[in-house]
């Protein structure tokens, strides 16, 4: 049982929440994360991204999108509620070390995990540019915070409602050009990480990716988040989340993310159901 | 296939019974009861639910099974149990209709009769040593050990009367257990006894290990191994669940920062293993842990009610020979599949498998295609699966193990069309907690290595089950349980 602490809404999809979790706020790092439930007997585990902790709170915190009917109900959970069961930190925590000029690329939702470490290659001393993605300006977040983090804060959206009207890439294939990183860490929808790849590869920049695979366990124990990487099969929860995007096989590991597609279109159909009811009612 | 229904095997005994002087049987009228045939559901009605296949004897024919013992004074039965349970011992009661004597029998040696009577391969350990199934040359004619077993277990459990052991007064000593399936249960049933005080650290959001995440409900009800683990909680254990030791806590951190005084690591052989073959990571492949989980824990097969989805399939084919590969196979057809094979390298002789659960399996329509392994998994181009390529095979000489090597016959190929592959070959050891603790010794398959009092090579850190016999069995983990606790026990106490 862990308590919610804060909750609040970040853009139309997205929520920001606090909770209770003195030990997994001691023991996490950068590039973790917990695998969250809601109902112990018929509920789905979840895998979100530890973006922040505060071990002298005992708390953590996680930003998700609701995008289908465990983080539809998970955003429904009020401050002072317990969400059943909460289970980490899971998978390797990221390298950071000073490598010396890193571009940060964070798309949507990916902005969240980049955050924990984007601030991480910053104290170490890196040189930090961010290049900040989303669809329009309602769905972007965290800009103030990863404005503190940031040398250069670039922000592109898709429709050009805010920011630059380009994709995260454009930018990304300007800096490879001119600034010539020595890494670059790209967190996002797939597609994107995978476009992101391919624009570093010509350049040999290593690039780092974090995959967002479904997950069952998160201990490696079921093989569902497996991955092909290099030719070599890899669970995720384990072996990952980060991988070097130039060796990902993302073609594949898209076509798993779609394993259940029918089921979830029909559950996310009736959460907005659910929504719209309830708006009407309220 | 109709199966006699209860009250006709019921009726049955109650008549074989009213045959007999039953004070004064001699070994060869003993030998003369027919073998009590466990009722089960029928077969078109079960794979429709997940209910339990076994129902279980009536008392008319728990006395008759019992009376088949012969009582034999060298109990060559014995041997065959990894616990060594006095086997003619409790049978004796049990004939004498002295449930209760008989049950406490049991747990002088066993802690989980009414899990081991169920799933125990009981046709290679107890009963295989039985004198009446030798004299009858036919193993499935011993003594039925498991179903008297199970009988006065449920009894005593449906009645309510489970006596709480007795807790020695509290020494003020910590004792931490990793994993909460049956080797864990036991050492913190008989850690607990010695007055300690016990906590259990579990992965998952439910404590059980296997016998919630991997064995069906219709093999094992799971409301069985919530109840074990409510005695626990009632002694006094407590557990800690969605704690993952060497990530929510290093494994020393326990000693070193929680102050625990020693610790067993029971934490099973949950690493599936997968062919490494083209087309592994298409979609609709699967390890028969993701999908039994899916379906067992996280109870998929109601899908009104959980929100965990599982694959929808009409053909399946399950790779593997051994119980994991029966519950995935019989799973799938109970999740609505129209066909579902089972593909095994070798002969059903070799099969690892219980043989009552092959047979369950094949009343239920399952194929199976034996002598025969998968080359290549192909998919459509949305990388979905729609077919196995397989190779036929031939036995050749004996391997290590003794069993007969099978052997590619070339060209053999053939392709067998199928949406869904679930793959049931084994599982290695999670190497989480080897990698997070330094100077805990394994071997080179990552099982943990231990001494003959289950000792790893940390002081006052101790291992059992599957995290050291490698892919095992319910008993063998509680035996190691109980040898673990007992040099726990006598650990502390010099302590
Ligand atoms: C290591 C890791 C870290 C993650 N961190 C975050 C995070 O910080 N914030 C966040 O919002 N999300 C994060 N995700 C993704 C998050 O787990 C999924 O959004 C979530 O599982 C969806 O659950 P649902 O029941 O609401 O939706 P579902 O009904 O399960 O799915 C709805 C839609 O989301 C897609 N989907 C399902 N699972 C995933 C997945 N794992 N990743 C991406 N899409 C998925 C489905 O294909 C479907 O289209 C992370 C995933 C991983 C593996
Ligand atoms: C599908 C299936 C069918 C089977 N059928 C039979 C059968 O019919 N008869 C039979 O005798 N045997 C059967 N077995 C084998 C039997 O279940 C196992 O041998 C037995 O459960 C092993 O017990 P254990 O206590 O060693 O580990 P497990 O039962 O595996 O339990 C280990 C527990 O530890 C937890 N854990 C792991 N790592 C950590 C960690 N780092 N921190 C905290 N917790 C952790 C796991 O989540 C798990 O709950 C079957 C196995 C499977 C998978
Ligand atoms: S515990 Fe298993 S092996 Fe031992 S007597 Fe019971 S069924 Fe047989
Ligand atoms: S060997 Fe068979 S007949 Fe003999 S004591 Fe054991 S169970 Fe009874
Ligand atoms: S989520 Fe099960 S192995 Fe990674």
């Amino acid at each position: 049982m862990n308590k919610v602490l804060h909750k609040e809404q970040l853009g139309e999809e997205v929520f920001r929440m606090r909770i209770e979790a003195p030990l997994i706020a001691e023991e996490r790092s950068p590039g973790q994360f917990v695998i969250v439930q809601i109902d112990t007997d018929f509920g789905e585990r979840i895998p979100l991204t530890i973006a922040d902790a505060d071990p002298e709170e005992g708390s953590i915190t996680i930003i998700f999108q609701t995008v289908g009917s465990t983080t539809h109900r998970l955003a429904a959970i009020e401050v002072g509620e317990c969400i059943e069961n909460l289970l980490g930190p899971l998978g390797q925590p990221t390298y950071i070390e000073n490598f010396g000029k890193v571009i940060c690329v964070g798309g949507g939702i990916g902005v969240a995990p980049m955050h924990p470490i984007a601030q991480g290659l910053k104290k170490a001393g890196n040189e930090v540019k961010i290049i900040m993605g989303a669809r329009n300006k309602d769905l972007m977040i965290m800009e103030e915070d990863m404005a503190k983090i940031a040398d250069e804060l670039i922000l592109c959206t898709d429709d050009g409602s805010y920011g630059r009207k380009a994709l995260v890439t454009e930018p990304l294939k300007e800096l490879c050009e001119t600034w010539k990183p020595d890494m670059v860490v790209a967190i996002g929808p797939p597609i994107m990480m995978k476009f992101c790849a391919e624009t570093t590869r010509p350049y040999g920049v290593y690039t780092v990716v974090s995959l967002n695979t479904i997950m069952i366990d998160g201990t490696g124990m079921c093989g569902g988040c497996r991955v092909s990487v290099g030719g070599e099969t890899k669970f995720v929860c384990v072996d990952g989340p980060e991988f070097d995007g130039h060796l990902v096989d993302f073609d594949n590991m898209m076509l798993r993310l779609g394993t259940y597609k029918t089921r979830e279109a029909e559950d996310h159909h009736e959460c907005h159901l659910e929504m719209a009811i309830q708006e009407l009612e309220d | 296939m109709s199966h006699p229904s209860k009250e006709q095997l019921q009726k049955e005994a109650a008549e074989v019974l009213s045959a007999l002087d039953i004070t004064a049987l001699k070994p060869k009228q003993r030998i003369a009861i027919p073998v009590q045939e466990m009722p089960t559901q029928d077969p078109g009605v079960r794979i429709t639910n997940m209910e339990e296949v076994a129902i279980g004897y009536s008392k008319d024919q728990v006395i008759a099974e019992s009376l088949r013992c012969l009582q034999c004074k060298n109990a060559p039965c014995i041997k065959g149990c990894p616990v060594s349970i006095d086997i003619p011992g409790f049978i004796l009661k049990a004939a004498e209709g002295d449930f209760q004597g008989s049950i406490d029998i049991i747990k002088e040696s066993s802690l989980l009769p009414a899990i081991c009577g169920r799933v125990c391969p009981q046709e290679a350990q107890c009963q295989l040593y039985c004198t009446v199934g030798k004299s009858l040359k036919d193993v499935e004619k011993s003594v039925s050990i498991g179903r008297i077993e199970r009988y006065v277990a449920d009894l005593e459990r449906e009645s309510g009367t489970i006596k709480m052991p007795e807790i020695a007064p509290s020494t003020g000593k910590k004792v931490a257990i990793v994993g909460s399936g049956p080797a864990g249960i036991t050492v913190a049933a008989d850690v607990r006894k010695a007055g300690h005080d016990v906590t259990i650290f579990e992965a998952f959001h439910k404590p059980g290990g296997v016998m919630v995440y991997g064995i069906p409900e219709f093999r094992l009800p799971k409301s069985i191994v919530a109840k074990e683990i409510d005695n626990l909680k009632q002694m006094g254990v407590k557990v800690e669940t969605n704690f993952l030791i060497g990530r929510t806590r290093k494994l020393m951190d326990l000693m070193v920062k929680d102050g625990f005084d020693a610790i067993f690591v029971g934490s099973g052989a949950g690493l599936p293993k997968f062919m490494k073959i083209e087309g592994e990571n298409l979609i609709g492949v699967f390890s028969a842990n993701e999908y039994l989980t899916r379906s067992n824990l996280m109870k998929a097969y109601d899908p009104k009610n959980a929100s965990t989805p599982i694959y929808n399939s009409k053909t399946v084919a399950v790779l593997g020979g051994g119980n994991v590969a029966m519950d995935a196979a019989r799973t799938a057809q109970r999740l609505g599949a129209e066909k579902v094979y089972v593909v095994y390298r070798r002969t059903e002789k070799e099969m690892p498998a219980r043989v009552e659960e092959v047979g369950h399996a094949k009343e239920e329509g399952i194929d199976f295609l034996l002598l025969h392994n998968p080359k290549r998994i192909i998919g459509d181009d949305k990388g979905r699966v729609t077919g196995l390529e397989l190779l036929r095979y031939e036995l050749g000489e004996p391997d290590d193990s003794g069993r007969r090597r099978p052997i590619a016959i070339e060209g053999s190929e053939s392709i067998l069309d199928v949406d869904t592959v679930i793959v049931s070959i084994g599982n290695d050891s999670n190497p989480l907690i080897k990698q997070t603790t330094e100077s805990l010794v394994t071997n080179k398959w990552g099982n943990i290595i231990v001494d003959e009092d289950c000792k790893t090579s940390i002081p006052g850190v101790f291992a059992g089950g599957d995290i050291v016999l490698g892919a095992a069995t319910v008993i063998l983990a509680m035996g190691q349980g109980r040898t673990a606790a007992e040099s726990i026990n006598k650990m502390l106490a010099e302590k």
